[in-house]
Order: structure tokens, then sequence, then C-alpha cells
């Protein structure tokens, strides 16, 4: 019987050596330690022993199923192991710097330029209004102080409809209606009028890369009891500073817009020499940028404001230009061409 | 318009002064400057005058002479020269050894043979005019040696200033308005005009002259005979060259120098033609020769200059062929008028035909300078021709003259105009300077406003504080902010919106945002064959490409897809923009601002592609509305729309907008293997619906309870309709969701998954049967067979 024991345990030191994978082992396990296993079987075989034999070999049966028990859980252990290395093994190599897939939709530049202006002057206590691109000739020329026959109407070519109504070709064609809707807030609460009104202008002429018969503006008007050409100034300096991230010189010369009195057309330092003098501002340091003006007295009378008691100024800021400037832009047409091989870059701009 | 700076200084004394700095100084205060100034003469220096003693013949050459020249030194100079016009006897410029000429040193050169020791000029190559059909002949009494800057005023500075920055400074068209401003911003005297007294031919007979129109505000003329000069002055030929003018003849260029000098125009008939002047219009049309040769249609409403019942002159624009001045005229009618500013500007519009005239009398140019111009003109007629003799009184007929304008105005206005301070003395002085006539009594101003401002340009006070402030340097201005109260700004629902779907669209579903025209391009509509719709149509477009209104982006986004196929297989854009859709009651058009959104894609079938756009569409209305969409089918309105899966979007019970397949005609024109979706929705219309917000639900801490239900749905079904069956039928229903589809040809099942759960206590399976057994009979009364799990 000694012997029994002894072979059966030179038999699972034999097989369990053989062992290479988790299931095998398993099996082995089954045989000899299951309810039906060999060790089991072992003790069938004690009937015929003597009590004391009994003990003896009983003893032995059971050093053996620890022994057995032991092994295969080494076994088990080093096999669990060997698995985990061949698991790390297997997993593949990535090449991280294999080209990224970023697809992305992407903004037209027109709005990531107007969301610039619109948050600065949000920040300075402007509101953000909008127009309709249709109007009538009283909001585009009469309200603005350009009466019938007035040469200021041969400057813009407009584009009419057959209704008698026009495409709107500057963005102060909102200017009536924004003095009407504020108005009332500043005449009887003192609320001084702040908008911006950024748009879309239209002008009936030929196409090619510096001009373009539909294209944005903005304007801005701010109304109060004592808003000075100096207030003008500064609002303009500080919200072009904010535009192009750095300090700007800014000068005024004489413009004529008939909607404004005193006119001006601002210029800033060239924003590619600094104002030393280079090709982009044609040697002269400045950049034509933006008219603007003491608003008319004419036009906020005709707004329903009384000029006596209350000034403004207003301005125009070339939305698409601006656009064109930051991201380089040289062809004007670009911009409604719809063509994403080039529009689709300007994914964000923040 | 080009300015010559000696021309100013003959107005103002700018000795010592930086001419280049006051003239950008002019640029910031007055009209704006072109960045190239002119220096002229800089690159001309050794040109003497000089004698040409003997010609000969080249013995090789045809064109070519040997000339002596004596320069004055007592020598003579030996010459070669090819100009036609050499002749004994006569002067010329000469270029010694060692002058310069532009970029040419002059140096001993051999010249088929013969050396030649400098140059006879030509006046073109010298820069004084652009004749070059020989040399210069100078009939001046100098003596030989002479450098010719001594005697010609070659050395200028001439600078151009923008004529659109002159539209509403009439006074600013000639020199002597230019010189004032100088005077003003050097701080300098205006010198007065010299012009001749008029008063003493008042006892010779008057021109016999009408104005038989309103539009003429004043003509004055006058009678002159015995004209005996026919080239100008060379200096007055130097300053008209330099301004961007040619010398004609005597009486011409002279009429062109006062209009140079005072920005009067002036027109001299050859008085033979024109005895009987009459200005009017005619009843019908008509066509006349300009003196440019050219025949012109002349129509009712243009004002002409006639001789008694001949028109002889297009007022303002320019003088007829019959009636010009020729070699022979020896006694001319000079004509002085003011014409009304919109009638010039008009009819040189209807003409096509802008003038040197047209463009000054279109400004509204200063009646009261009629006169003086003539009393200038004269002026200088005898001080170069002394042998001319005026023959009639000044005949001036002045019928409409500009009311005077006085301003009032306190010193606080001006203080609250500029938002700083400019003392009373600098308003004073500046204004004075500008030819206002200027009281102050410590508090308020009084200012007459001189005629040559008066028609157009400064009319009431606000126009005042322009002229204060320009002359006193915007650049020296204070920098200050408002004192302005502030209050919080207010974003309409309307931008919120759009901001919001742009940023959905473009981070969350890829698309890309691009901009198109208001109006349908024909030719872009017609390759995709979608025919342009009727609508609102462009009165006056010169492109015969874009007549008409879009009364849908989706058109305009269908040719944008089509011209972006190579740009991906699968991608979408879209367009927040305007359309027109037709006219209301009042003849306005009814302006809707759209979003419009396109895909396409080559690797997706239309099925998928469709409802990634109803995803879109719902996502937009879920993120932004916290709502949900309804779609009801609807019919095709439109060539470009599949009439198949045509739905309407609705919200809030509201149609907004519509979704749709492109039509498979148009499709295929696309792109024959893609498949194109759309929709478009009103904005407006969207940012008006309610926002539901976002409602809070606590966690229950109690199981909730699933129940899944398998629908077969008929074809003709939509899964939208069925909602109402689940929908408020218990508070303890919390979710539904569509966990499966299973679509073979006959069936189309969908597996919906019910939750439900209460936050006071674990729910029976009792109770939830209950609910689930009443949406089971609702679902069977719409004819929906129902598979239990």
């Amino acid at each position: 019987m000694e012997n029994k024991v002894l072979e059966l345990r030179k038999e699972i030191e034999k097989r369990l050596s053989k062992i290479n994978d988790l299931s095998e082992l398993d099996n082995a396990r089954i045989s000899y330690l299951g309810k039906k296993g060999s060790i089991t079987a072992l003790l069938k075989g004690m009937k015929e022993l003597t009590a004391e034999q009994k003990k003896a070999f009983g003893a032995d049966v059971n050093r053996l199923k620890s022994f057995a028990s032991e092994l295969i859980e080494k076994k088990n252990e080093e096999l669990k192991q060997r698995q985990t290395e061949l698991e790390i093994k297997s997993m593949p190599k990535f090449d991280v710097t294999s080209p990224a897939n970023i697809a992305s939709g992407s903004y037209h530049p027109i709005t990531l330029v107007q969301r610039q202006c619109e948050a600065i002057f949000k920040s300075m206590g402007f509101n953000v209004e909008d127009y309709s691109e249709v109007v009538t000739d009283y909001e585009c020329f009469e309200s603005l102080n350009i009466p019938k026959h007035h040469p200021a109407r041969d400057m813009q070519d407009t584009y009419y409809l057959e209704n008698g109504q026009l495409l709107k070709s500057q963005t102060s064609a909102a200017q009536n209606a924004i003095l009407k809707k504020y108005g009332p807030a500043l005449i009887n609460d003192g609320v001084p009028i702040k908008a911006i009104f950024p748009g879309r202008c239209f002008r009936n002429e030929a196409t090619d890369a510096c001009h373009e018969n539909t294209f944005f503006q903005m304007e801005g008007v701010m109304v109060d009891k004592d808003i000075s050409i100096s207030n003008l100034i500064y609002f303009m300096k500080t919200m072009l500073s904010e535009v192009f991230q750095r300090d700007i010189k800014v000068r005024l010369r004489p413009g004529f817009f008939p909607f404004v009195e005193p006119g001006f057309e601002l210029d800033i330092s060239c924003l590619i020499c600094g104002g030393a003098g280079c090709p982009s501002c044609k040697h002269s340091g400045w950049l034509e940028l933006c008219p603007c003006g003491m608003i008319h007295p004419n036009v906020l009378r005709e707004g329903g404001i009384d000029p006596d008691e209350y000034t403004g100024f207003a301005f125009g800021l070339g939305l698409t230009r601006l656009a064109m400037m930051k991201y380089g832009i040289k062809d004007i047409r670009d911009l409604n061409s719809g063509n994403l091989k080039s529009l689709s870059i300007f994914t964000d701009d923040e | 318009m080009f300015l010559s700076m000696n021309w100013i200084c003959d107005f103002v004394d700018l000795s010592g002064l930086d001419l280049v700095d006051l003239i950008h100084r002019f640029s910031l205060s007055t009209a704006e400057v072109e960045n190239e100034i002119f220096f002229k003469g800089k690159d001309i220096s050794g040109i003497v005058v000089a004698e040409i003693k003997s010609v000969e013949n080249h013995p090789k050459s045809k064109k070519l002479h040997l000339l002596k020249v004596d320069t004055g030194s007592g020598e003579l100079t030996d010459v070669v020269c090819g100009a036609p016009n050499v002749k004994v006897g006569m002067k010329t410029a000469f270029a010694k050894l060692g002058a310069q000429i532009g970029e040419i040193k002059i140096a001993p050169r051999e010249l088929a043979g013969y050396i030649s020791n400098g140059m006879c000029c030509g006046e073109s190559e010298i820069g004084l005019s652009d004749d070059n059909s020989g040399i210069m002949e100078i009939t001046d009494d100098v003596p030989l040696g002479t450098d010719i800057k001594e005697i010609y005023d070659i050395d200028d500075i001439v600078f151009e200033v923008d004529n659109k920055s002159l539209t509403n400074r009439p006074d600013l068209w000639g020199h002597y308005g230019i010189a004032r401003e100088f005077a003003a911003l050097a701080g300098r005297e205006l010198k007065p005009l010299e012009t001749d007294d008029l008063t003493v031919y008042d006892n010779l007979p008057k021109v016999d002259m009408k104005i038989q129109d309103g539009l003429c505000r004043r003509y004055s003329t006058i009678k002159v005979e015995n004209i005996s000069r026919n080239i100008s002055p060379v200096n007055i030929r130097i300053r008209l060259y330099y301004c961007g003018m040619r010398a004609i003849n005597f009486l011409a260029d002279l009429t062109n120098y006062i209009m140079l000098e005072m920005g009067q125009p002036m027109h001299a008939f050859d008085s033979r033609k024109v005895e009987k002047i009459r200005i009017k219009r005619f009843d019908k049309p008509f066509k006349f020769k300009t003196l440019d040769g050219v025949e012109r249609n002349i129509d009712e409403n243009t004002l002409m200059i006639c001789n008694d019942c001949e028109p002889v002159a297009i007022a303002g624009i320019m003088g007829g062929l019959e009636s010009e001045i020729v070699d022979d005229t020896t006694t001319l009618s000079l004509e002085s008028a003011n014409f009304d500013a919109a009638s010039i500007r008009k009819s040189s519009v209807r003409l096509s035909h802008r003038t040197d005239a047209s463009m000054r009398y279109e400004k509204s140019l200063d009646p009261e300078m009629t006169v003086p111009a003539i009393g200038r003109f004269l002026h200088l007629l005898k001080k170069y021709d002394s042998g001319v003799q005026v023959v009639s009184s000044l005949t001036d007929e002045y019928t409409g003259k500009f009311p005077p304008v006085t301003l009032h105005f306190p010193q606080a206005f001006i203080d609250k105009y500029t938002g700083i301070k400019i003392d009373s003395e600098t308003v004073i002085k500046t204004l004075t300077s500008l030819g206002f006539k200027v009281c102050f009594d410590g508090t308020n101003y009084t200012v007459d406003v001189p005629s040559w401002r008066i028609t157009k340009d400064v009319t009431i006070k606000a126009d005042i504080i322009e002229e204060i402030t320009r002359i006193y340097g915007y650049d020296n201005f204070e920098i200050n902010t408002t004192r302005s109260p502030l209050y919080p700004v207010k974003m309409t629902e309307v931008k919120n919106d759009e901001e919001k779907i742009k940023d959905i669209l473009v981070k969350k579903f890829n698309l890309h945002e691009i901009h198109s025209y208001v109006w349908a391009y024909n030719d872009e509509l017609k390759a995709l064959d979608i025919p342009v719709e009727k609508n609102v149509r462009l009165a006056n477009a010169t492109n015969p490409n874009i007549e008409t209104l879009r009364n849908s982006i989706i058109p305009t986004q269908l040719c944008r897809i089509k011209t972006n196929v190579s740009f991906a297989p699968d991608f979408g854009i879209f367009e927040i923009g305007r359309v027109v859709n037709g006219l209301d009651e009042n003849n306005l058009c009814i302006e809707n601002k759209m979003l419009a959104i396109t895909l396409f894609s080559k690797t997706a079938d239309i099925k998928t592609l469709y409802f990634r756009l109803r995803d879109i569409l719902a996502s937009i209305t879920d993120q932004i509305k916290h709502s949900e969409l309804e779609f009801s089918v609807c019919k095709p309105e439109h060539s470009y729309e599949h009439p198949i899966n045509l739905n309407h979007i609705i919200l809030d019970g509201k149609v907004i907008g519509k979704i749709g397949t492109a039509h498979p005609t148009v499709s295929k024109k696309i792109d024959k293997k893609g498949c194109v979706v759309f929709a478009e929705i009103d904005i407006n219309l969207f940012a008006s619906c309610k926002n539901n917000g976002i409602i809070y639900n606590e966690p229950s801490k109690y199981p909730s309870i699933e129940y899944d239900l398998s629908m077969d749905i008929p074809n003709d079904v939509y899964f939208g309709t069925l909602r109402s069956c689940w929908k408020n039928e218990s508070d303890m229903l919390k979710k539904v969701n569509v966990i499966d589809t299973y679509d073979t040809e006959t069936v189309h099942r969908v597996t919906v998954r019910f939750e439900f759960s209460s936050n006071e206590r674990t729910l029976s399976s009792a109770e939830v049967q209950e609910v689930v057994d009443k949406i089971m009979s609702n679902l069977a009364e719409k004819g929906i067979t129902i598979k239990t799990q």
C-alpha cells in the first residue's frame, strides 16, 4: 500500500511537471483530488487494513493529498504568471506618432472675428443688435441725413429692389431703428444708448480680389448727455487694441460722411511695420481702418433724440477687412466662396 | 487733384517752415494727401539759356545738325542736335557738360563722328510739358548763360489730394482755398488775390444775357477784344502741367489757370458766335457736338448756354465745338457762372461725361466767386497781353444767392462736444484764419460763416466743431473714457440661440459654416437643373446672373455641396443667413433668417444620412430648448425636394422648418454616387419657442423596474405618433428608451424599455403591470402588435 502512495506521488510529480496550461492543470486536479480522483480512490482500499495500519496509511494519504494540493497550487501560480507574461508580450506596439485623426467642423472666419469684437464691446457694456438685410430708402439714406439727390448716394452703388426697397449698403441703416429702440430709456431713465450692430452689406460693383458686392461691417453707437470726441477716440483706441491684442496707435483725419459731424477717417499704426513704413501701408506707417464721427444732429433728431441735450458717436468697422487682416486672406472672394479646402481650417480661434 | 506748393506760396508766406511736414498736417487736418510727394526739378541742374549761332547739316545724317551755341561765356560750344526746329538766332535750354537731367549726366559724346559738348533740351526732357516736338524755344528777354531755374518755376513741391476727400469742400477745388488752409495751419496771413477793378468798365454797354432757368444761380460775363497772344507764358504752362493739365492756347490756358487757382470754372467763347446769351433747357432732346468733337445726346433736363436759340455749351460741363476759341479769335466772351450742383451732377452722369468743370460745379461752388474770377482773369490777361481791351461792362445776373449763415453757441457747447478744453482765444484765432467772422462776449459766440462755406458745408453749429478741432489737431486731444452709468448688457434670444447652434454644429457634429449670397446665381442653379423661383428681383443688378433674391438657402447649399464634392467623401455645411419670401401687404419684403444644413455622403446610405441630420436637429432642440421636435409629412414645393421623406419640423406646435432629401435629378448632378439631405429652419421661430430649462430629478433610493415592449409597427405609422400612448400615463414612468430595432422586409420592430420608479417607496410589480397594461391597450388601439419579453 505504501508503494501505491509512493507511486502516485511520483506520477503526480511527473505529470505536473509536464503540464503547460491551466485547463490541463484543472483536469489533473480533478483526476487526483476530485471525488472520484485517484487519491480519494486510495482510501477505498483501506478496508483490509488494521486500525493501526489504517491510521498510518490515512496519514500517508493525507500527506500525499496536501502535497498534491500544494504542488498544483504552485503550478497554478506559475502558469498564471506565465499567462500574464504572455498577455503582456502579445500586446502589439502602437506608433503614437502616427497621423492623428482630428476631423473637426469649422466656423466661418467672419463668425470668429465677429464674436471677438462682440465680446470686447459686451465687456464694455454695449448691446449687440441684429438688423435685416433688406431695408427702406428711409433707413439707409433719409434717416441718415442723406436726402434724395444727395451726392453721397452716388458714393455708394446701391442694389435697389423692384419694390423700391434696397439691400443695405451700410450697417448705419440700422441706426435710426436703434436710436428709436433705446431712445426712450435714455430720455426717461438716463440709460445711455450703447449698441453695436454687425451685419451684411451690399454694393453693386464688380468683384475682384479687393472688392466684393457682399461684405460684413459692424456699426457701433453710443449716445448720452456728454459724449465727446475725446470719448470717441478713447473707445476706438481701446477697442482696436483689444481686437489686435496690442497697444494700437490711432489717428483721426477729417472724413466726410453725411451722418456724422465732425466725421473722421480713423487710421491705425501699421500692424506689419509698427509705423516705420512698409509695402503693406504703402510706406506711410498707417492703415486706414474705420470711418467714425459724432452722430449728426439731424440723425439724432430723426431718431427722436434732442441733439441739444444729447451727443453721441458712431463708427463702422469692416469685419470682412478685419478678418482678412487677421488671417492674411488676400482675396476677399474666398470668404463667400464656400470653398471648404480653404475655409475648413477655421476650427476655432480661442 | 495735384497742387503746387509754389502756387500756394503766392498767397501765403511759408518761409522757414518744413513744407513736407506742413503737407502731412494738411492731410490730417483738411483732406487726404496721397503718399507720394513730387519734388519737381530736383533732378534738373546745369541747364542754361543759350543761343544757336550757326546750324550746319550733318554730312552723314539727314536728321542731325551741327550747331555752335553761345552760352554767354564768350566761347561757342559744338553741339550735335537732332531736333527739327533748330534755327540760327533761336534761344533754347541748353544742358552744359556736367548738367543733370534725371538720371543722365551730360558728358562729351560722339554722335556719328562728331563730338557733342552738351545737349539742347526739349520741354518734355526738362519735365516742363509733354511737348517733345523739338527743342524748347525761349522767347523771354534774358541774358545768355542764365540758369533756367532762375527764370522759370521749375523747382516745386507737388502733392496730390484725394478728390473724394474734397467732396464736401467746394472751397478747396483751387489753390487759393488750399492756401487758406495752409495759412490757418501755419498761423500765417493769407494774402488777398490780386484782381482788376471791374467798376471802371461800368459805362461800357452790357452784354445781352438772360438767365431763363432757375438751375443757373448766377451768370457773369464780360467781352474782351484785341487779343494778340497765342501761347501762354512758360511759368503758366509749367503750373498747368505740374497740376495735370495740358497747355492748349493762351485763352484756354488762362481759364484753366483761374479754375486751378480759384476753383471757378470759366469758359471763353468766340464773341462772334455768341451774341445773345440765354441760359435755358430745351423741350426736346437733340444732338450737340462738344469741343472735344464728340456728338452728345442732350435731353430736356440738361441746362444749356445758348446764343439766342442756338445751343453753344452744356452748362457747367463743356463748351460746344462751334463757339470754341480758334486761332483767329481776337474777341472773347468770358463766362464765369454758377449752376445748381445736383443738376450738373445728374447731367454729367447722364452724359457719362465728367469734366474738371462739372466735377467742381457738382460740389456746390460759391456763387460769390464768379465776379472776382473775372477780375482775376483780366488781371492776368492784361499782364501777359497788354494790348487787350475790355469792350463791355461786367454783366452779372445773380438769381440764386445762398442765404447767409450765422451761428450762435456758447463755449460750453465746444467743451461738451470735444471733451477737452480749447480756450476761446484759440477758437477765435482758428475760425478767423478760416474766414469766419467771430464775435465772443465771454460766454457766447456769434459766427458769420464765409460765403465759400455756406453752400453745403458749414450750416449748423456742429460743423463749427469740426473747424475748430481739425485745426487744433486730433493728435493733440486728451483721451478720456465716458462717465456714463453702467447697465447690464442684454442679449436677444435669437442671438444667443444662433451662437449656441453654431457651436453645436461645429463642435459636436463637425459641420462647416459657410457664407453665400442673398441672391440666386442663375448659372449655378441651372447647372443643377434647379429653376430660379419667382421672387423679389433686383432692379439694377449689373450682373444678369444675379437678378432674383433667394427664397431659401438650400439651393445655394446644393451648389456649394457640388463645388466641394472632392473635399471629403462625407461632410456637412451650414449657414445662418437671410432669405426673402415675396412681399407683404405693404409691398415690403418678407425677410427671414434661416439656419440651413446640408449633408453629403459617399460612404453612408441615404437613410443613415437622413437620420444623422434628424439627430442633429433633435440634438440642437434638446440642448438649447430642452424640448423635443415633432415631424409631419409635407408635400414638395420646390423642384429640388425629393417627394418622399420630406417633413415639416415642428416645435411647440409651430412649423419651424423642413427636412428632406435631394431630388434624384439634382442629387445625380451633384454626384452620381453620393447622397444629399438638407434641412432649413427659421431661426426667429426657433428662438421664439419655449425653453423648458433643466428639470432636476433626485435619484431614487428605491429600486426601479424596467419593462421592455417589442412593438411591430406598420409602415405607415410614425413612431412619434405613439408617444401619446405612454406620455402622461403615470408619474412612475421615468424613462422611455428605444433599445433595439429589428427590420425585415415585412416587419419593423422596435423594442422600447420603460423604466418605472418612485422616490417614496419600492414599487410593486402589480402597480407597474397596471400601467404597462394601459400602455399596451393604448398601443393596440393604434394597431400595434406587441410581443412581450
